[in-house]
């Protein structure tokens, strides 16, 4: 009997009997491609043309004076077309679905940024588009969903379990055991039964191979601490895996505090006490699970973090010790988004805003010797409800009172 | 052994049934009935589903019914106790259908000496395959408990043999690619698949995945061993109650 996708203890391929050829077919076309010396040039070649690639390094000079401590410096992959990088994942496996001859992608969604950037590749690709997507999701990343709508993708939310990405998971597994044979399931994270999180990891490497390059060339050195949020920790592995190999630096994944780490409402799996291993989704990784192996619910005001397990790789990077994990509340998170806001004239999402509070937290303790970097793993903008409800705006609030009675009034003819 | 006993009671019988319930939906009164009405129908043997929070392998009706019974207070605890006692006043066999998480954290040892206690024959787990069970597969054969295995329409034939190798007791052969519920169209097209299955294992066939009537039934008759009916029985009884379940379950093999 032969196991595959292993790291450490974690990792595996839980799958359906049914899932079992597709899984071996994926595995199959991501092997030919990973060997194929053509592939990533390939991919690169698109991820420049279409996704502002290369994304620069920020310096962030306010801020690094204004704390002390640490020059900050942030890596840009809210440049990226879409937002977010999402697009890098998605771009690569939108190759290896013309390479498989598919027509179709599902994939799931949180926040909204991996179903807008799926169904951009699926207009881009020519492709049939449907993403799941919890119904609370729905509710709260409405401008998202306008976006996939009208790049042709079709929306479904999904109103079982807690109705947020473990859902949107379970849902587009269920389309594509039924459908597998002319559609690919274009998982978002680094997460999922093998060869997932490998391969999104693959994809999401490209942020760390320019990374490592790029903050070289500007100080001349490597950085201290390396920051990145987790939610499934496809932007941690990505950025991280550029610098895995150099051991003077250390990486802290950031997941989200919620409320607290005591309130029970938060999704840190790796830096709370709450979670424990559990197979799940079709893989082995620590979920926040109830004593009997029931999921829990989960809370982050970023709809991208709030996940109940996270990548096997990072469990692994947790157990050996290479990752440091931390987490930061909804109240640290919307503050350091205030602070990078008006001192640095960037919009981080609210997800990259948790690697913003905790490296805010720590750049003080440094040296004006040392750099940190944080990975801006995309952009705000699709949180403007969110935001705009946690920093309390009283213009924006009557904004949409007006908006609303406008249409109240239209519909009324 | 339960080959033994599905091989002589297929002689008796001809086709068997098997049928399925998440335990404690609505609530473990209503799924005490239920088994109480299953067995007095006739059934061959059932299957007794431990809710979980992610039955990804399950369609909209199974998916709906674990999560209501969790809600409702269906713990782990309470599906064992609730096991024990069928077992206890039923002769038939009875499986555990569950996902591996739930086997995983009550620590697969500790689950499957629990099963022999309880009296089970043995356990579905659909996201466990061979590769990943090593554990379970050793446990489940120290306490001669039955591991059932899945044939889907498209497994290879190397892994069909590959599958029977490890599985006891019978193999569960889904009728087509989905999740349970939906229609299956039981025509001509199984037959092929069906032959298949036959020719890689000598272990009796159950087929399930939208079987719901008795001409279903009779369409397997003579190329399986066992009809599965999941989904159509929680149909039932959302319709019509507990009372609607034995007419159902007798309809499905009249002269038969
Ligand atoms: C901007 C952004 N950052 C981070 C994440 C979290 O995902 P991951 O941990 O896979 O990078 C998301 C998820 O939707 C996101 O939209």
């Amino acid at each position: 009997m032969k196991q595959r996708g292993y790291h450490g203890q974690f990792g595996g391929a839980y799958v359906p009997e049914i899932l079992t050829a597709t899984f071996d077919e994926l595995e199959a076309a991501f092997e030919s491609a990973r060997q194929d010396p053509t592939f990533w040039a390939e991919f690169e070649a698109l991820m420049g043309s279409y996704s502002c690639r290369p994304t620069p390094i920020s310096f962030a000079e306010n801020l690094s004076r204004q704390l002390g401590g640490a020059r900050i410096y942030i890596k840009r992959e809210d440049l990226n077309h879409t937002g977010a990088h999402k697009a890098n994942n998605v771009m690569g496996q939108g190759l290896l679905v013309k390479r498989m001859g598919k027509k179709r992608v599902i994939a799931e969604t949180g926040a909204g940024q991996h179903g807008v950037a799926t169904a951009t590749m699926a207009a881009k690709m020519g492709l049939e588009c449907t993403i799941y997507m919890g119904a609370v999701d729905v509710a709260r990343q409405r401008p998202n969903v306008f976006w996939m709508e009208q790049m042709g993708a079709k929306v479904v939310p999904v109103t079982e379990g807690s109705q947020t990405l473990k859902d949107a998971i379970n849902e587009a597994f269920r389309d594509w055991v039924t459908n597998m044979d002319t559609t690919h399931y274009a998982l978002g994270t680094a997460c999922g039964p093998y060869p997932f999180p490998d391969m999104v990891t693959y994809f999401q490497s490209i942020i760390g191979k320019e990374a490592r390059a790029q903050i070289l060339g500007i100080t001349g050195k490597l950085p201290r601490r390396v920051y990145a949020c987790v939610g499934g920790g496809s932007n941690a592995m990505g950025i991280f895996s550029g610098f895995m190999d150099d051991a003077d630096v250390e990486l802290v994944g950031v997941e989200a505090g919620g409320h607290g780490l005591d309130s029970g409402l938060h999704a840190a799996r790796l830096a709370s006490r709450d979670a424990s291993i559990g197979v799940a989704q079709g893989y082995k990784t620590y979920f926040l699970q109830s004593p009997d192996g029931q999921m829990n619910e989960t809370h982050s005001v970023a709809a991208g973090l709030d996940y109940v397990g996270v990548s096997p790789i990072l469990a692994h990077l947790h157990e050996t010790g290479r990752v440091r994990f931390e987490a930061a509340t909804d109240a640290e998170v919307v503050a350091a988004l205030k602070t990078t806001i008006r001192n640095e004239g960037l919009i981080p999402a609210l997800e990259s805003s948790h690697a913003f509070a905790q490296a805010f937290k720590e750049a003080p303790h440094l040296s004006p010797d040392d750099a940190i970097l944080i990975n801006q793993s995309g952009r705000g903008d699709k949180d403007i409800f969110t935001v705009a409800d946690a920093f309390g705006d009283p213009k924006w609030e009557q904004f949409i009172i007006d908006k609303a009675r406008a249409y109240a009034q239209k519909q009324q003819g | 052994m339960l080959e033994d006993y599905l091989k002589r009671r297929k002689e008796e019988r001809g086709m068997l049934l098997m049928t399925h319930i998440v335990m404690g939906y609505p609530d473990f009164d209503t799924s005490s009935r239920l088994v109480e009405e299953m067995v007095k129908a006739g059934v061959d043997l059932m299957e007794l589903q431990i809710p979980f929070s992610e039955p990804i392998a399950d369609g909209p009706v199974i998916l709906h019914a674990n999560q209501r019974a969790l809600e409702a207070g269906s713990t782990v605890e309470r599906c064992l106790a609730f096991a024990g006692e069928v077992t206890k006043r039923f002769d038939i066999p009875f499986l555990f259908m569950s996902y591996y998480n739930i086997l995983y954290k009550y620590g697969v040892a500790a689950f499957v000496a629990r099963m022999k206690a309880l009296g089970l024959a043995g356990a579905i787990v659909p996201d466990l395959p061979p590769e990943e069970g090593h554990d379970y597969l050793e446990e489940m054969a120290k306490q001669s408990q039955s591991p059932i295995f899945i044939y889907s329409p498209n497994t290879s034939p190397a892994r069909l043999r590959y599958l029977a190798e490890h599985g006891r007791g019978f193999v569960y052969c889904v009728a087509r690619k989905g999740v349970t519920g939906s229609n299956t169209s039981f025509s001509k097209e199984l037959d092929g698949y069906l032959d298949r299955c036959r020719a890689a294992t000598n272990l009796p066939l159950a087929v399930g995945f939208g079987v719901k009537s008795k001409d279903d039934v009779d369409f397997l008759r003579g190329k399986a061993d066992i009809a599965v009916v999941g989904t159509q029985t929680i149909r039932i009884v959302e319709d019509k109650g507990v009372e609607g379940v034995y007419p159902f379950i007798r309809g499905l093999r009249e002269n038969g």
